[in-house]
């Protein structure tokens, strides 16, 4: 049986893990190397590493430093932020990565996605959305690009349609309405896109007790969970966090 | 010395640095004379078959005569699939028929989310040296929408479910594949790349 994926989420910034609330007060969480490798041996089984000042695609450092954290990572590792060319997914998957997360681009250029799924695989390109409670409108979200900062008359649902049909292997699903506030996932988005396409959609955004990971990975229909704080900061481990949803009946690769 | 095969397909940096990391001596390259003098052969490759197939088309003859000779291959994901005879991914496309067998879709009406993602239980058949010291069954981390039917009758298979059994790696004879990434399947996943270069220096010994 296909277990529900924990994942790590590497928000990067000046070569360190930073992490904040709703993308801003960013705080330092620290070294992506180290942690990149602590998870991987603690039994995570996917790494995400975002390059939060999106500038992958002409910061030979970061390239440097991916290729640094993927030496000692041997689960499957994801990386984004900033990417603009299917070119740049060849470099970074020369440099490591096994996936790579395009968000802000795809927008502007929809067809980057099927681009990259025909020269990479559909299994190595993961479309982020950053998506945003709509007010005054009930269970509608619309896109946010350019790490949340400026809003789209996107409607996020209807664009995982899209993305699925163009050649996006996955979904990674940010509710900016919950990041980094530890309240709990948005369930409903996580519910409404899960339903909506066939590719395998990672929540994101308000991962705070176990119970919400449980929730969203259950009732909100996710394979997979990706948090931050909780890991950066100690509050469970990645044993912890497997052993309770395990108690739970949720399937997980033992640690 | 050990080469992992460089055709222009795939994730040849996170196979490398997992061989590395295991203090394996792994050269990678695409050049035959490299390729012959090797202890044994990895063939990596992600993304489509009929795509990885014509890549590796310039080199299929001397993998081909290398496999025939008794060097140990092991082929991951794609690489693993072009193992087989034939591959129906966007077409129908000749692969490098070492063993018996077809790459199919994964059936899509069964609810199930396509790509297969993430970490699945793969049960061993018994006496696959590819497994040794890992009991009967370990979860690995999978990225696949096709997989292989094996029909060859002196090829063992280890399988994992998913609606249906898919394969998840074979063994016959020298040739070995897993439709699993090894290299992503953390400290079990390591021992399996650890079990192959065993392999290769026992065969070594032997000739």
């Amino acid at each position: 049986m296909l277990t529900k994926r924990i994942i790590p989420c590497l928000d990067v910034k000046d070569n360190r893990v930073v992490k904040g609330v709703n993308f801003l007060n960013l705080r330092d969480a620290g070294d992506p190397v180290e942690l990149g490798k602590k998870y991987s041996d603690e039994g995570a089984d996917e790494l995400v590493f975002l390059d939060i000042t999106a500038t992958i695609r002409s910061n030979k450092t970061i390239v440097e430093l991916v290729e640094k954290v993927a030496q000692n990572v041997f689960i499957p590792f994801t990386v984004g932020g900033g990417i603009t060319k299917a070119d740049e997914i060849g470099v970074l998957l020369r440099s490591g990565a096994d996936k790579c997360s395009i968000n802000t681009a795809a927008v502007n250029n929809p067809d980057l996605l099927k681009e990259s799924a025909e020269r990479f695989g559909a299994q190595c390109v993961v479309l982020a959305i950053d998506a945003r409670r709509t007010k005054g409108k009930v269970g509608k979200w619309h896109v946010t690009v350019k790490a949340g900062s400026e809003p789209t008359d996107i409607d996020a649902i209807e664009w995982a349609i899209k993305a699925e049909k163009l050649g996006a292997g996955e979904i990674l699903l940010t509710s900016m309405d919950a990041d980094g506030t530890q309240a709990g996932y948005d369930i409903e988005l996580t519910r409404a896109v899960s339903e909506a396409v066939n590719i395998p959609v990672i929540a994101s955004g308000g991962a705070g007790t176990l119970e919400s990971l449980s929730e969203v990975l259950d009732q909100g229909k996710a394979d997979a969970v990706l948090a931050a704080s909780i890991f950066h900061y100690g509050t469970y481990t990645i044993k912890e966090t497997k052993e309770f949803l395990k108690r739970n009946g949720v399937p997980v690769r033992p640690v | 010395m050990l080469v992992i095969i460089d055709y222009g397909v795939g994730n040849v940096q996170s196979v490398t640095n997992a061989f590395r990391y295991i203090g394996s001596d792994i050269t990678v390259s695409c050049d035959p004379e490299v390729i012959r003098n090797a202890r044994g052969l990895i063939l990596p490759g992600v993304g489509a078959s009929g795509y990885a197939m014509q890549k590796v088309a310039p080199i299929a003859e001397v993998i081909k005569e290398q496999a025939a000779v008794g060097k140990p291959l092991l082929g991951i994901c794609v690489g693993y699939q072009l193992l087989f005879e034939e591959s129906y991914e966007m077409g129908t496309h000749q692969c490098l028929g070492l063993v018996k067998g077809k790459v199919v879709p994964i059936p899509t009406d069964m609810d199930l989310t396509i790509p297969h993602m993430g970490w699945n239980y793969v049960q061993f058949a018994e006496g696959m040296r590819l497994f040794k010291d890992l009991g009967d069954g370990r979860h690995f981390a999978f990225a696949n929408s096709f997989y292989a039917q094996v029909t060859d009758p002196d090829a063992k298979a280890a399988y994992t479910e998913y609606g249906i059994q898919v394969t998840g790696a074979v063994e016959k004879g020298n040739i070995f594949g897993t439709q699993f990434h090894p290299e992503k399947s953390a400290a079990d996943g390591l021992q399996v790349l650890k079990n192959f270069v065993k392999i290769c220096s026992q065969e070594d010994d032997g000739c």
